[in-house]
């Protein structure tokens, strides 16, 4: 965001809506990007850096030595053998860098606020889920539920992702390099999704709002989810975005599809839901 | 819950006993109720393995009386199977309750179910050229332990650690489930089949016998009726994501292949590993690592997917 004003960020649709929950507009607005931090922050050094060998400990542990680890300063963590075990990396509220050399089991990384995680290997389900704010890139594949309920931040899989990618997503932007399953985008609230590859069913099915580009085929869309036309701006934002983790496709994002919310089904009218099955 | 596993070897006989015990002991929190293997070692010409029980565990708990029962039961098993012609040519008894028998049969393997079926208590677990099904309550070393799982070689194997929903905690409700009276084919399932009473009252008209409430039994019965009508597995799974409502993951092996097939919803996991020489599969990645240690590179089958791999 930094460099880009406040209009074009509008224009690009990225705040159609008033943001009215707690502190959200104080926390994200543009000039003050680089300001936040909660009051119980750690302030960390990020070239101090430590690791943890995961081979023996159980999650509760490995969780319990990262927060030691940036009580005493860190900025820095490199999470060894990791060994798919799950909810790794949770609940991090803090901006540092976590590096995983390995994969991650279910849940890793969920509600994150801020940190900045690189995961070599692979991924489970619901990675990512609730995460506010930070980057999370995924060197491989991911489970199904990939950034379920994503509010904010880039959440990134280089590999592909399984199904309900993106379900309930109320901001920030997922990144898949290669597929995606069915019902991504499931009720998708804000926000945005951007597959390379191929989508499954049921795309973007009872979204609300928000916006899907697929670069690759779309074997079908779900109820209320309509294409959209390209415009200039989605074009910039995705080679912008696409680049940002070398992603860009050789031939660039023309051929990319855009998909957004119908708004059909929603209640954006006054019909009863027997009235508004006939116009469905 | 419940978590299910999978291992198929392409290049011959491994200690699978070993790599299945420790794939559903890393799945032990997704069901400690009971674990359930089914197991492929080297078929013997003419000759079957067939497991089966005489008694549930907790019955043991019930006083004296029902250990002379167990010997009872057993005894009658023995007339039976004499009274068959069947040729015992091991018998094993890891439990009070289960036994392990290697005979040599060349008469109808549904008549012999039967029989020793009407034996009180008597249930089938498997029986098969190559197939050898064990289940008990606890988690997968503890099985493995009293049943001596350890040292078993074999070629593949489907196990399930589970979580009692719908029925009882007890060896009849355990996975996996041998499709009775078919030999060497059993499935192990993670999910809930919405329309499993009318499919499985459309078998019980058609002959086909359930020997409990579980929705994952009428998988295998399912399943061996397709192949006994002539379909392979490939066209037997693709036909059960239509004509089986619910949310599934399952796997099914026959003597020589290994099956998959995720329902419509993708709503049930499934992690998969593929190599040259073999293929895993579990609920959890945490599984796989269990037996391949070192960096692999795994994936996601997605919605409506189906696959069967040979050993």
């Amino acid at each position: 965001m930094a460099g880009m004003s406040e209009s074009t960020s509008t224009q690009m649709g990225m705040h159609t809506e008033p943001l009215t929950g707690r502190d959200i507009k104080t926390k994200f607005r543009l000039e003050n990007e680089g300001g936040f931090a909660y009051h119980f922050a750690r302030d960390v050094d990020f070239n101090r850096r430590a690791e943890i060998d995961c081979a023996e400990l159980e999650p509760t542990e490995i969780n319990r030595q990262i927060r030691d680890l940036m009580d005493s300063g860190h900025g820095s963590i490199v999470i060894r053998n990791p060994g798919a075990k799950h909810s790794l990396v949770v609940g991090i509220l803090n901006r540092m860098n976590i590096i995983v050399e390995g994969s991650l089991g279910y849940f890793g990384c969920g509600l994150l606020d801020g940190p900045t995680v690189r995961i070599s290997g692979r991924v489970g389900w619901s990675f990512g889920e609730n995460m506010m704010a930070g980057v999370c890139v995924v060197e491989e594949n991911a489970g199904s539920t990939f950034g379920a309920a994503l509010r904010g931040g880039d959440l990134v899989c280089k590999g592909s992702v399984g199904s309900r990618t993106g379900i309930d997503q109320k901001g920030g932007t997922i990144l898949i390099g290669g597929d995606t399953g069915a019902f991504s985008g499931f009720m998708m609230q804000r926000g945005r999704i951007v597959v390379c590859g191929n989508a499954g069913k049921n795309l973007g099915d009872s979204m609300y709002d928000g916006t899907i580009y697929v670069g690759g085929d779309i074997r079908d869309l779900g109820v209320d989810a309509v294409q959209a036309e390209l415009t200039d701006l989605d074009r910039a934002w995705l080679t912008r975005k696409l680049n940002m983790y070398e992603l860009l496709p050789t031939q660039g994002v023309g051929h990319f599809t855009k998909i957004v919310a119908g708004k059909q089904l929603w209640s954006y009218d006054n019909l009863e839901p027997t009235e508004k099955k006939l116009v469905l | 819950m419940c978590g299910i596993a999978g291992l198929i070897y392409r290049d011959g006989a491994r200690k699978i006993g070993g790599e299945m015990t420790a794939m559903l002991q890393a799945l032990r929190h997704r069901g400690p109720d009971s674990t359930g293997f089914a197991m492929y070692g080297a078929p013997g010409p003419n000759e079957y393995v067939m497991r089966y029980k005489v008694a549930e565990k907790e019955d043991l708990d019930g006083g004296t009386r029902i250990h002379r029962a167990i010997k009872e039961r057993k005894a009658a098993v023995g007339a039976v199977l004499e009274e068959l012609g069947v040729n015992v040519l091991e018998l094993d008894e890891p439990t009070e309750y289960a036994l392990r028998s290697r005979i040599a049969f060349d008469g109808d393997l549904k008549r012999l179910a039967d029989q020793v079926e009407e034996v009180e208590g008597g249930e089938i677990l498997s029986i098969g050229n190559a197939l050898e099904l064990i289940k008990d309550l606890g988690d997968a070393t503890a099985v493995s332990e009293v049943y001596g799982l350890g040292t078993f070689e074999g070629t593949h194997g489907i196990g399930h650690t589970r979580m009692a929903t719908e029925s009882d905690v007890d060896i009849r409700s355990a996975h996996p489930y041998w499709a009775y009276p078919y030999n060497d084919i059993a499935v192990v399932h993670n999910g809930q089949i919405t329309n499993y009473w009318l499919m499985r009252r459309q078998l019980e008209r058609e002959g086909q016998r359930f020997v409990s409430h579980c929705d994952s039994e009428l998988l295998a019965v399912y399943t061996a009726v397709n192949l006994e009508k002539g379909m392979t597995l490939e066209e037997s799974l693709r036909r059960s994501i239509d004509e089986i409502d619910g949310v599934f993951t399952y796997l099914i092996t026959t003597g020589n292949e290994l099956g998959m097939a995720k329902d419509t919803m993708a709503a049930k996991p499934m992690v998969l590993y593929e190599a040259d020489d073999m293929v895993a599969l579990a609920s959890e990645e945490v599984a796989i690592r269990a037996i391949l240690p070192h960096e692999i590179e795994t994936s996601d089958p997605y919605d409506e997917e189906v696959r069967v791999w040979q050993a």
